[in-house]
């Protein structure tokens, strides 16, 4: 499986990409991991005219750039610098635990962050986290610059915003300003593999003490679904009120497809499942108040 | 250094260079050969009205396009019908490039040859083909249905063959029976699926008329002998060579696949080297799978669960050709009974054409889907009758005394199914003890008392080894004191060169290290039969006995002449003869092969020996080569088996159920397992794991699907599952030696074991978990969430 | 850096600690380029998208298939296959002799690429538990061993390298 013929551009500063997308746009692609894209090229499912390697492009940090109130990823983060950052670790967990579940290590090595974003694969970890933030995506063209917020920026299965001359540079994860914790939970067929479902959750403490618990889903729809929990109180965490309303909310915003490895419904279940699991991990991880 | 080899764990004279990347694939040879690749059909039913080569062939780097117009004579024909059978009565082979109509998506239309796989793949893409779809029948129950849309035009049903056979008289023990139970099972096997795909490289000669082809193939001595016959050509002037392989599982047994036959073809007709080495998404759709069979049974029992009969009729998926014949259902015919006695025992199969790729033995070829029916009869008679399982295998175990064991009826190599050896109580004695079932059950009395879903299940089978015709061995010492053993079928990951090496050490006393052995290469070795049906150690490891043994008795008697004692005087040992009691009075290897040679013109230094032996001998009013006598230590044998020989075991697991996704984790995994007396433990357990994880792989992760229009909906590797190391558990082997009476080694096959009874272990494991019966393999979390949802 | 389709560019690149050149197309993957024009053929490949991980080198010292990169990417990087793994007398690397002894391969098509997966991870091997170790080589495949000699090895090569 040989992929069919293609120009091939390396252009080394942000502004050469965008020349060469405005000008070959309609027919080009761009290649930063390549772990989504090669196997697209092999099986000719993806037969672009030109592709633009921007691997080269000069002065983009290969780390995270964790910053007061978000986490940053330029366009050649490689999932393994997340994995092997201690300050993700500490400042936005979910991230770490998500990219574990990002295919397997000789994967990670190579797949960025942005790259999984603009992929938008609806099985895919870090658009529904993406989404679950409420982050944002930093878009650019010859034309000039723009955010995106992360539930505009996904509009369906591999689709997004981006016109034809556009790229990403920059995506960002906000960290929740209140107190919260944070749990991932996916379930797929083999280790590292895409997930039948998964869920990204963020629990905040609002100030009444309660518990705001919010989910993203992924593989329930052609983008990822945010669905936001009633504020419930700890007790109510841990009994049939959450499980109600994580029933009324699957029920009513998500829409999974049958496919060869699971049924819409048993997708529902799973959802309702995880999402239990999610959310009441995420719950116990909110750091104890202080006296 | 008298150690004997056979039964010790050597470690593989083959690892070093495979670890070190210097094994050599067919792919990795001839660089800068041109290659090919074919325009597949797109529709699983189709009449092809028209073929527009024109803007392929244009394409720069393109050596030619070829379709069905461009093969001459035979070439054109259909493919070889490999394994004939009377009951076959409607045999169908596809052409190497299809004539007029295509009867599965993947079948060969037509072959461009390119500078390079790009080039080749880019013109193949442009093939212009005017296909007229016709209907299409890709579900086994469908096709079998009266009505159904034929999967071939000429036909007016989906009937490739049937058999039938009856042991004793069935219907009036099911009159007599206490009990009559009717049960639905159906099995879906999945595909060999080695990592190395199907590959062929062909050099065709012109100045010398030779062809030589690098083939992975699992059968070089077939393939070489149908081409010989094909091109016309003497086969002396045509060999295959089956380099390393990686892995066959069954899928490269088949003769011949098209492109076997179209890389020479190409070869002599552009007068270039042309290889072929398969993608995965071919190798999805244009090598063979096994897949599935629907069987509706009858078993009459008694009060104490003894059956009495038992009726089997089921349908077999051929796919869209036959040409390995009916043999995937015969064996599950034959291997159904398993270790059990069956007095009565009927089957009736039909083998159904349907339009999907077509079928042939994977790893266990028939036989897990006869496991999996009688052990799942054996299940639920025992629920039926409220009877303990373990109890009613007993009761009906052929006895250690009972054999040889005729099972009454018709195996895959034509002759009758009789069980040579075997001792089914003591190996369920064995795995019992290893399982600890008593503990077992009490863990998980424990475990469900817990909320949680835990089974325990289990599944016996007997396993035909070792069939004819025959194997070959060359043996010969070479004068440099190296041996030297060749072997007809081919290697694809088995260990056959330590294992072959170390029947060879033993018999000729000569140092591992200094044996080396070649499988698969026709220009060593002509005749053979292939690697298949767990029959290496049995066939090939007896005829290298057999050459082993005449050579050293070769060496005896050349050393007697020159030692001046009687043959039976002398034993091999530590590479040399020595008189027995004397071991100063020895002669090594290599001098002895040199010697039995005599010379008149010594072409070195250490040959001046050889020519005044010759000397000598006239001296004495002799002849330097005794009359029935030949220069050199060397000999050809071969072993032809008067039977298969059968080898057995039992397997064990404890499943779980996550309550939450309903996936299936296996908490243990144990079995026992007999192939006779063991050559190389290390090797046999390595079949085994490996057919484990393929048995779990199919029990729970892989699945062709098809939709119903006939393609395959997950045609690559994310969507077909094999299993990671994440997904397979650890196994604890425990193992019983009955050898064969039937061979000299005492040896029974063992490649296939693993995996035969893995499906019907996870189902009776999911019933005892889930309380309500899992009749249908494979299983999957979907699958189990919807079966418990009613 | 512009590269028509049917152009050729050189590439430099190291490997195995020696500098290598090649003139590749744009398109042409690092694993066909390693295999067939740099004579490297111990790398394999079994499916050309990414998921049997026969293809596996390192690339700058991390593992990557070689079969989702085109060649033209790795200019100027350091690559190290399974070629470059024993010790330049022929001594077999703790890896591969933990193999050897543990009966990791069979047929060895998906060897290389578990070895140089494992390189990475092999001396916090035998500290894993089971599992921990299995995920770690997740995203090999492996059709033959069902995998039992591959963990067995991996877990005992860092002893065999201390014992030296």
């Amino acid at each position: 499986m040989k992929p069919a013929p293609f120009a091939y551009h390396r252009p080394r500063t942000g502004d050469e990409v965008d020349e060469c997308l405005a000008e070959h746009g309609s027919e080009a692609k761009v290649l930063a991991g390549g772990q989504s894209l090669v196997p697209l090229l092999n099986m000719r499912l993806a037969t672009p005219s030109h592709l633009i390697d921007i691997n080269r492009l000069e002065g983009e940090p290969g780390e995270p750039a964790v910053r007061e109130a978000v986490v940053a990823f330029g366009p050649l983060v490689r999932h393994g610098s997340v994995e092997r950052s201690a300050e993700v670790a500490t400042r936005l967990p979910l991230l770490v635990e998500a990219i574990e579940y990002v295919g397997h290590p000789a994967i990670r090595s190579r797949g960025t962050v942005v790259g999984s974003i603009a992929h938008a694969d609806p099985s895919a970890e870090l658009p529904a986290v993406l989404n679950v933030l409420e982050g944002e995506a930093s878009v650019r063209s010859r034309r000039g610059r723009r955010s995106v917020k992360a539930v505009d920026f996904l509009v369906g299965p591999f689709r997004t915003v981006l016109d034809e001359d556009e790229w990403v540079d920059e995506v960002r994860f906000p960290i929740p300003a209140r107190p919260h914790g944070t749990a991932f939970e996916e379930f797929a067929r083999r280790s590292g593999d895409y997930a039948l479902c998964g869920v990204a959750c963020v629990a905040e403490r609002a100030d009444d003490g309660r518990v705001e618990a919010s989910l993203s889903y992924l593989g329930m729809g052609p983008v990822p679904v945010r669905l936001v929990m009633p504020t419930l109180g700890p007790d109510e965490m841990a009994d049939g009120a959450l499980a109600e309303a994580l029933e009324d909310a699957t029920r009513s915003r998500l829409e999974p497809i049958d496919d060869l490895h699971a049924s819409g419904e048993y997708r529902m279940w799973l959802a309702k499942r995880l999402g239990l699991r999610a959310a009441r991990r995420a719950a116990a991880s909110i750091p104890a108040l202080h006296r | 250094m008298t150690t004997r080899m056979f039964g010790q764990p050597i470690p593989r004279v083959e690892d070093p260079r495979l670890l070190t990347g210097r094994g050599r694939y067919t792919d990795d040879f001839e660089h800068g050969a041109a290659q090919a690749a074919f325009v597949r059909s797109d529709f699983a039913h189709a009449r092809i009205r028209g073929i527009d080569v024109s803007a392929a062939s244009a394409l720069p780097g393109v050596l030619g396009v070829f379709t069905h117009a461009d093969l001459e004579g035979d070439f054109g024909e259909p493919l070889p019908l490999l394994i004939p059978n009377d009951g076959l009565t409607a045999p169908r082979t596809q052409r190497a490039l299809a004539l007029d109509e295509v009867c599965y998506a993947g079948e060969t239309v037509a072959m461009v040859v390119a500078r390079d796989r790009y080039v080749a793949e880019d013109a193949a893409s442009m093939v212009m083909v005017d296909y007229e779809p016709l209907p299409v029948v890709a579900d086994l129950a469908a096709a079998a249905a009266a009505g159904a849309p034929p999967a071939h035009l000429d036909m007016r049903d989906n009937v490739a063959g049937r058999v039938s056979e009856e042991k004793g008289d069935v219907d009036a023990a099911m009159a007599a029976a206490h009990h009559v139970f009717e049960w639905r099972f159906r099995i879906e096997r999945s595909a060999s699926m080695p990592l190395e795909g199907r590959a062929v490289v062909a050099k065709y000669d012109e100045a010398e008329d030779r062809l030589l082809l690098y083939d992975a193939t699992q059968a070089p001595t077939g393939v070489r002998a149908g081409l010989a016959a094909l091109f016309g050509m003497d086969p002396d002037r045509v060999h295959v060579v089956a380099p390393d392989i990686g892995g066959g599982f069954g899928v490269k047994v088949v003769q011949f696949y098209p492109e076997e036959v179209l890389i020479p073809w190409a070869s002599r007709r552009l007068g270039v080297p042309v290889k072929w080495t398969e993608d995965r998404r071919e190798h999805f759709i244009g090598s063979t799978q096994e897949r599935g069979q629907i069987h509706e049974v009858s078993v009459g029992v008694d009060d104490a669960g003894r059956i009495l009969a038992l009726e089997t009729r089921f349908l077999h998926d051929a796919g869209a050709y036959c040409p390995y014949g009916l043999i995937i259902a015969i064996n599950t015919a034959a291997q159904l009974p398993g270790p059990y006695r069956l007095d009565n025992y009927r089957y009736e199969f039909t083998a159904v054409y349907t339009n999907t790729v077509p079928t042939s033995p994977y790893r266990g070829a028939g036989r897990p889907h006869g496991v999996f029916v009688m052990e799942r009869v054996i299940e639920r008679v025992s629920r039926a009758l409220g009877l303990d399982s373990i109890e009613l295998r007993r009761r009906n175990f052929i006895q250690p005394s009972e054999f040889p064991h005729d099972v009454g009826v018709t195996y895959q190599d034509g002759g009758p199914t009789v069980y040579d050896s075997g001792d089914y109580p003591r190996g369920l004695d064995v795995l019992l003890e290893a399982l600890d079932l008593d503990r077992a059950r009490k863990e998980q009395a424990e475990l469900r008392a817990e909320g949680r879903t835990v089974g325990i299940g289990m599944a016996c089978y007997v396993e035909g080894t070792g069939i004819g015709p025959y194997e070959g061995a060359a043996v010969s010492i070479l004068p440099d004191g190296a041996v030297a053993v060749a072997t007809g079928l081919s290697t694809q990951g088995q260990g056959h060169e330590t294992m072959l090496a170390q029947i060879a050490a033993d018999e000729l006393g000569a140092p591992l290290e200094s044996i080396h052995v070649v499988a698969g290469d026709t220009r060593r070795i002509g005749y053979g039969v292939g690697t298949f049906a767990s029959r290496s150690a049995v066939v090939a490891g007896n005829a290298v006995l057999l050459a082993s043994r005449e050579v050293a008795r070769q060496a005896r008697d050349v050393a007697s002449r020159i030692l001046e004692v009687a043959p039976d005087d002398l034993v091999l040992e530590d590479g040399a003869v020595h008189v027995a009691g004397a071991p100063d009075r020895a002669i090594g290897l290599a001098e002895l092969a040199l010697l039995s040679n005599p010379l008149r013109y010594a072409f070195d230094k250490r040959a001046e020996a050889a020519a005044r032996l010759a000397q000598r001998a006239y001296a004495s009013s002799d002849r330097p080569l005794p009359e029935g006598t030949k220069p050199g230590l060397s000999a050809t044998e071969y072993y032809s088996p008067t039977s298969g020989v059968f080898a057995f075991g039992m397997h064990a697991a404890v499943v779980e159920v996550d309550p939450d996704t309903f996936d299936l984790k296996i908490r243990r995994y144990v079995l026992v397992h007999d192939c006779g007396k063991i050559i190389n433990p290390t090797i046999v357990r390595g079949q085994i794991e490996g057919g484990v994880a393929q048995g779990v792989g199919g029990a729970f992760y892989e699945r062709i699907d098809y939709d119903e229009n006939g393609q395959i909906q997950n045609a690559n590797f994310m969507d077909f599952l094999m299993p990671y190391a994440t997904e397979v558990p650890s196994i604890e082997i425990h193992h019983t030696e009955t050898p064969s009476p039937n061979n000299p080694l005492g040896v029974k096959g063992v490649g296939e074991a693993g995996v035969i009874p893995v499906a019907a272990v996870i189902a009776n494991a999911l019933e005892d978990a889930l309380g309500r019966p899992v009749d249908e393999m494979p299983v999957s979390p979907l699958r189990l969430f919807e079966m418990s949802r009613g | 850096m512009d590269v028509a389709a049917d152009d050729r560019v050189q590439i430099r690149l190291t490997v195995n600690g020696r500098q290598r050149e090649a003139e590749v197309q744009p398109r042409w993957l690092l694993s066909d380029v390693l295999r067939h024009d740099l004579g490297l053929t111990g790398t394999h490949v079994g499916c050309e998208h990414g998921v049997c991980g026969c293809c596996t080198i390192l690339l700058d010292g991390s593992p990557a298939r070689s079969c989702l990169m085109l060649a033209v990417q790795a200019d100027g990087a350091e690559v190290r296959t399974i070629e470059g793994l024993a010790g330049p007398d022929g001594t077999l690397h703790p890896l591969q002799e933990a193999f050897r002894r543990h009966h990791g391969l069979q047929c060895g098509f998906c060897t290389p690429g578990f070895l140089m997966a494992a390189l990475p991870i092999y001396r916090g091997a035998a500290g894993m538990s089971d599992e921990e170790l299995r995920k770690a080589l997740g995203g090999q495949l492996c059709r033959c061993t069902g995998y039992a000699g591959i963990l067995a090895a991996v877990r005992a090569a860092a002893a065999i390298e201390d014992e030296r």
